[in-house]
């Protein structure tokens, strides 16, 4: 490997600039992969908000068992440098399901643009640099054993969550229409 | 005759806002400022700085009402005010931007060190990043907007870009730099807004500043609407 045992910060930084484009790659497909019959069939058989519902549910449980690979995989070739198993755990599910709420979302909008997924990732990456923020400061903490995660910012993360979900349900039936 | 009508009911914000421009820059520029330490006269700055930034967040919540108004109307004309509105806030945006750096050099730049040097630990600062996501999402939303050619579907994904990022936006530059260390004024709290960062003077300047920046980007605002809608009425004939 070309870098052997990075440090802990390092590391960090690493796996979450990874988790990002895993989510890009892995949500970009749930809706531009879809063919114009299909939506169709979909059209005629769901309401919006089921479908994007569906679609969110979905994109979170393929996210976080991404996530969980991605974990195992980190620790194999990267060493660990983890001190709390538990709560960076945790935190990277969060992220995996903030990342793939945000991107499901941006997903619909972009296949109902007709662009390619590059137009997702212009929209995506202003968009998503707060939480993942966020996430790579909280998830220093787990590497540190003097430091505690603060859990009014996980909350504030999960609040942001709920609101993408809500946002979709209700936005979504607007780009169905055609 | 209509148009008349319409002059004499518009104008008087017009004037008010002029009446409050001129009052910013002789009022901003002739009253005591308190002299403190670092900060000395630059303070006059926030006048003109804070006052982009209200400007610009006003813009972009008018251009978010208009993108809601578009989904409950479908009206084509709320599409173009939501456009333009996000248009001029960037624009504010810039202005913020180029008069925190005039702010930025006097009182963070480190005279011992190189300018280059300063300016990497400056580029880190949270605030600078937070406003630079915030002409990013917006860029993105003119991006997405002008690439999609049928008229309706883009003005119904541009509203709906624009609720979401809207949304997102918030987070992004009211809530993050305050978690986050800065070296920027207002990590608890409403800079310049609180009673114990300004005093009753400059607050008598302040307050009339950011009313006059926010009614000057409206002002452009509509006569870049009025040139759109003329240009619109010409393509449908």
């Amino acid at each position: 490997m070309a870098i052997e045992q990075p440090e802990p910060r390092v590391w960090n930084g690493l796996f979450w600039v990874i988790q990002l484009f895993i989510c890009i790659n892995a949500v970009a497909k749930s809706f531009l992969q879809e063919s114009r019959g299909r939506m169709l069939y979909f059209y005629s058989i769901a309401s919006p908000s089921d479908f994007v519902l569906a679609k969110l549910l979905f994109n979170s449980l393929l996210m976080l068992v991404m996530s969980l690979l991605s974990i195992v995989l980190f620790s194999l070739f990267l060493s660990n440098p983890i001190q709390k198993a538990g709560p960076f755990i945790g935190l990277v599910l969060l992220g995996g399901w903030s990342l793939s709420l945000v991107f499901t979302f941006l997903a619909a909008i972009a296949a109902k643009a007709q662009q390619n997924a590059a137009i997702m990732a212009v929209l995506g990456f202003p968009l998503i640099i707060p939480q993942l923020l966020l996430l790579m400061k909280l998830s220093n903490a787990a590497f540190n054993p003097v430091l505690t995660i603060p859990l009014s910012t996980v909350l504030l993360l999960v609040a942001l969550d709920v609101m993408i979900i809500m946002l979709a349900v209700i936005l979504f039936p607007f780009l169905w229409r055609d | 005759m209509t148009n008349n009508i319409n002059t004499k009911r518009t104008a008087w914000w017009k004037i008010l806002c002029v009446a409050l421009l001129v009052y910013t820059f002789i009022a901003g520029l002739l009253i005591k400022v308190p002299n403190l330490p670092l900060l000395g006269q630059t303070s006059r700055n926030l006048f003109f700085h804070v006052g982009m930034w209200m400007a610009m967040m006003t813009l972009f919540t008018v251009s978010v009402v208009n993108a809601i108004r578009y989904l409950r109307t479908f009206n084509l004309r709320y599409d173009i005010y939501s456009r333009q509105y996000a248009t001029v806030g960037i624009v504010f945006g810039l202005l913020g931007y180029a008069t925190g750096s005039i702010w930025m050099s006097y009182t963070w730049a480190d005279p011992n060190n190189p300018l280059f040097k300063s300016f990497s630990a400056l580029a880190r600062e949270p605030k600078l990043i937070g406003a630079a996501i915030a002409l990013l999402i917006y860029f993105a939303y003119l991006v997405l907007r002008d690439s999609i050619s049928d008229i309706d579907k883009r003005a119904r994904i541009g509203a709906v870009y624009n609720i979401f990022a809207y949304a997102m936006l918030f987070p992004s530059i009211w809530i993050v730099p305050r978690i986050l260390p800065s070296l920027h004024p207002g990590q608890e709290g409403n800079p310049a807004l609180e009673l114990k960062d300004v005093n009753q003077f400059m607050r008598m300047v302040e307050w009339p500043a950011f009313i006059g920046w926010a009614l000057l980007g409206v002002w452009i605002t509509t006569l870049k609407i009025r040139l759109n809608l003329l240009k619109e009425r010409k393509l449908m004939q």
